[in-house]
């Protein structure tokens, strides 16, 4: 579990809006609708979902709480296959070899090695398991914060989509501009004037 | 409010403005905790390594990474007064008694490699939120002084005397060096 562990990477978003209705069977509904699959799903490349920060590999969030103090805590499991070029290689060349023998050539074509290559990628691709990656997320509902702790750019865009799918709420990334705009009390004229500004320049 | 990917890309040298800014209150000895208003004492250092970046004039990108428990000040302050900024900076924060480590993105104001005081409490399944919460309150403090410096390094560059005082100074301690 990142969040317990001894050092932390993390990402921060503000969350646009409010829930409509009872705040935690809403989030609950959001978490259980769009919750990893148990089975795995053998034809997808990349799958992601919600899963409980204490079990992320049972995902019942009617079993496991996502509530702790005031914060809704979860986590995000990406699940994704990748297939090691020298194992394609290795089976792309044995494929290859069969296809000559059957056909009684020496060469086959650019667009036959083609096929072969995509047949090989389809059938591991069935094959190999998924590799599963988890990151925790904390909600501070009432301050409107969002704790992702990964600063990965492929999980934080998986994670911005899945959440506004889940509970039909914006999560706004929180870095320079942001935090100004949302996280401010500035007044407008001070607002006005950092899009106004330039980077400092300290050579002569 | 503009367009996400559009501000991030063109207001991300405020973070890295930013951290140049922190990098000057730690080296000139400036009091944070009454930078800030805070009643807690709040001290800064330089970690162990801090990232500078320039553009040079055909639009590539020269990169100085100065490492080590002693992260050399001089070669950094050359680089500034080249036209360099920082981007990345690994620094020690004391809030009271407890001891944070953690490097910071400038652009994105991520947070990496965070090290916050141990807890007390054990990771086992009855205590566990009790451990969620201590952990989760160590972060917050640290994006609270971040944020509230951030803030005030905001406020000061879009004030009237930014020009005369603020980067004066900072252009001061440069060439001093």
């Amino acid at each position: 579990m990142a969040l317990i562990s001894s050092t932390h990477s993390i990402s921060r978003y503000h969350v646009d809006g409010k829930i409509d209705g009872s705040i935690i069977e809403e989030i609950q509904n959001g978490l259980i609708k769009n919750a990893i699959p148990e089975i795995e799903n053998e034809y997808d490349e990349i799958s992601a979902g919600w899963v409980p920060v204490e079990s992320p590999y049972t995902p019942d969030f009617k079993k496991f709480s996502f509530q702790f103090g005031t914060y809704f805590v979860f986590s995000l499991r990406i699940d994704k296959k990748s297939i090691p070029q020298k194992l394609i290689q290795k089976y792309m060349t044995i494929e290859i070899e069969k296809k000559k023998q059957n056909s009684a050539r020496e060469f086959i074509s650019k667009n036959e090695k083609s096929e072969i290559k995509e047949q090989v990628i389809d059938i591991l691709m069935h094959k190999i398991p998924s590799v599963p990656n988890i990151y925790d997320v904390l909600w501070d509902y009432e301050a409107n914060n969002m704790y992702l702790y990964t600063t990965q750019k492929a999980a934080n865009e998986l994670f911005e989509t899945l959440f506004l799918k889940s509970f039909n709420l914006k999560a706004i990334r929180l870095f320079p501009y942001t935090i100004i705009e949302k996280k401010s009390d500035l007044s407008a004229a001070k607002k006005d004037r950092v899009l106004s500004l330039a980077p400092v320049k300290y050579s002569r | 409010m503009l367009d996400i990917a559009t501000a991030y890309n063109k207001y991300k040298f405020l973070g890295n403005d930013f951290l140049t800014w922190i990098w000057f209150l730690i080296e000139t000895d400036q009091n944070i905790s009454d930078l800030i208003n805070s009643k807690e004492v709040i001290r800064l250092e330089v970690g162990n390594s801090i990232v500078l970046e320039n553009t040079l004039g055909d639009k590539s990108k020269e990169k100085i990474s100065i490492k080590g428990d002693q992260a050399g000040l001089e070669e950094g302050t050359t680089a500034l007064k080249k036209g360099a900024f920082v981007t990345h900076i690994n620094l020690i924060c004391k809030i009271n008694e407890d001891e944070y480590r953690f490097s910071m993105a400038g652009e994105s104001m991520n947070i990496t490699g965070l090290k916050t005081p141990k807890t007390d409490l054990s990771k086992n399944e009855d205590q566990i939120e009790g451990v969620i919460l201590e952990k989760s309150s160590f972060c917050f403090k640290i994006f609270e002084v971040i944020d509230t410096l951030f803030l005030k390094y905001i406020d000061k560059r879009t004030s009237d005397d930014w020009n005369h005082k603020g980067f004066s100074e900072l252009k001061k301690w440069i060439e001093s060096y």
